[in-house]
């Protein structure tokens, strides 16, 4: 899902850092507002924030024989709200950009919106869905955490395809190609990520009340 | 949220889900990213980025070394995190033991 550096026009570099930046300030107002009401919840902050390390950095075959890696955003997402999740991932793709040339200082407002911020709200959007519907807390997390690694590579075939239309087959024909790239090779990667999700939720919150505290679930008579 | 052995079950699952294509599909696994700059660069002759990174890694390894302190990094703070959590559980077990509440008389 990264755009490599230099890899889209500079008008398209302007707008997707102006709709991305106000995701990612709000997100660092809502991550200010967590480590002031909530200090006790920087641990699992900082777990949140590594899954995303972790994920990000593994490149991971698939069955198209092509590698691609998850993103570890629907985490946080689900235990903290897509806006944390907003300044996380934009952490890690500077980290990225910088460190491993891998996007780019000028793609990184369309790799945010992406990644930090598509990625994260489908995550959420759709946990919370199931969960209305009284579906298992496992469950909700394992297709958030899953339709939003997918819905990252979705958006990065939008992305390019609105910079790049098809000289025949304009928008939807570019659309399809870069999806063609990245959308098969993704699903298998989507479902390990869901299930790493579940297995890394279900760990933080052994002997804790922390799904207690963040109100994901009914607090417990014991 | 859900059992230990459950658990086992998903790590086996991922697992096999990243082994599958390994064993199974004949393919040079490079990586979709660049891919998708590939995609972008075959469909416009010519095409050359209008900017290039500030700073490349030197080489595939010095790449994939950093890639690895990422994953490492997050890794341990996960270990971390996690075994704080666990240890201060066993610990708040310990001590309620220790000194069971004492009875509120009046």
């Amino acid at each position: 899902m990264h755009i490599m550096e230099g890899f889209l026009p500079a008008e398209h570099c302007v707008v997707w850092t102006a709709v991305s930046a106000p995701f990612v300030v709000q997100g660092g107002m809502r991550l200010r507002k967590i480590m002031r009401e909530h200090p006790q919840m920087r641990l699992t902050l900082a777990a949140s924030g590594a899954f995303t390390f972790v994920l990000s950095a593994l490149k991971m075959p698939s069955v198209t024989g092509s590698c691609s890696h998850p993103t570890g955003t629907g985490l946080g997402a689900v235990l903290f709200g897509p806006p944390v999740m907003s300044v996380i991932g934009a952490i890690v793709l500077l980290f990225q950009a910088l460190l491993l040339a891998h996007g780019g200082i000028t793609t990184l407002g369309a790799n945010i919106f992406s990644m930090a911020i598509v990625g994260p709200w489908v995550s959420y959007g759709l946990y919370k869905l199931f969960r209305s519907f009284g579906l298992s807390m496992a469950l909700g997390v394992f297709v958030g955490a899953a339709a939003g690694d997918l819905a990252t590579y979705i958006t990065t075939s939008v992305e390019l395809a609105a910079a790049y239309p098809d000289a025949a087959s304009g928008y939807l024909g570019a659309f399809l190609k870069f999806m063609g790239v990245f959308a098969i090779t993704q699903i298998p990667l989507a479902v390990a990520e869901g299930l790493l999700t579940v297995i890394v939720m279900n760990a933080l919150s052994q002997k804790t009340d922390v799904l207690n505290e963040l109100g994901l679930i009914q607090s417990r008579p014991s | 949220m859900i059992s230990r052995r459950t658990n086992y079950l998903l790590i086996a699952a991922v697992l096999a889900l990243v082994v599958f294509p390994l064993v199974f599909v004949n393919g040079k696994f490079g990586g979709s990213d660049d891919q998708g700059s590939d995609a972008v660069a075959s469909s416009r002759p010519g095409f050359k980025p209008w900017i290039e990174p500030i700073w490349e890694p030197p080489s595939p390894e010095i790449e994939s070394l950093l890639f690895a302190v990422q994953a490492a990094i997050g890794a341990g703070v996960i270990g971390y995190v996690l075994g704080r959590i666990h240890g201060s559980a066993k610990e708040r077990e310990a001590q309620k033991q220790k000194a069971p509440p004492r009875d509120v008389a009046h």
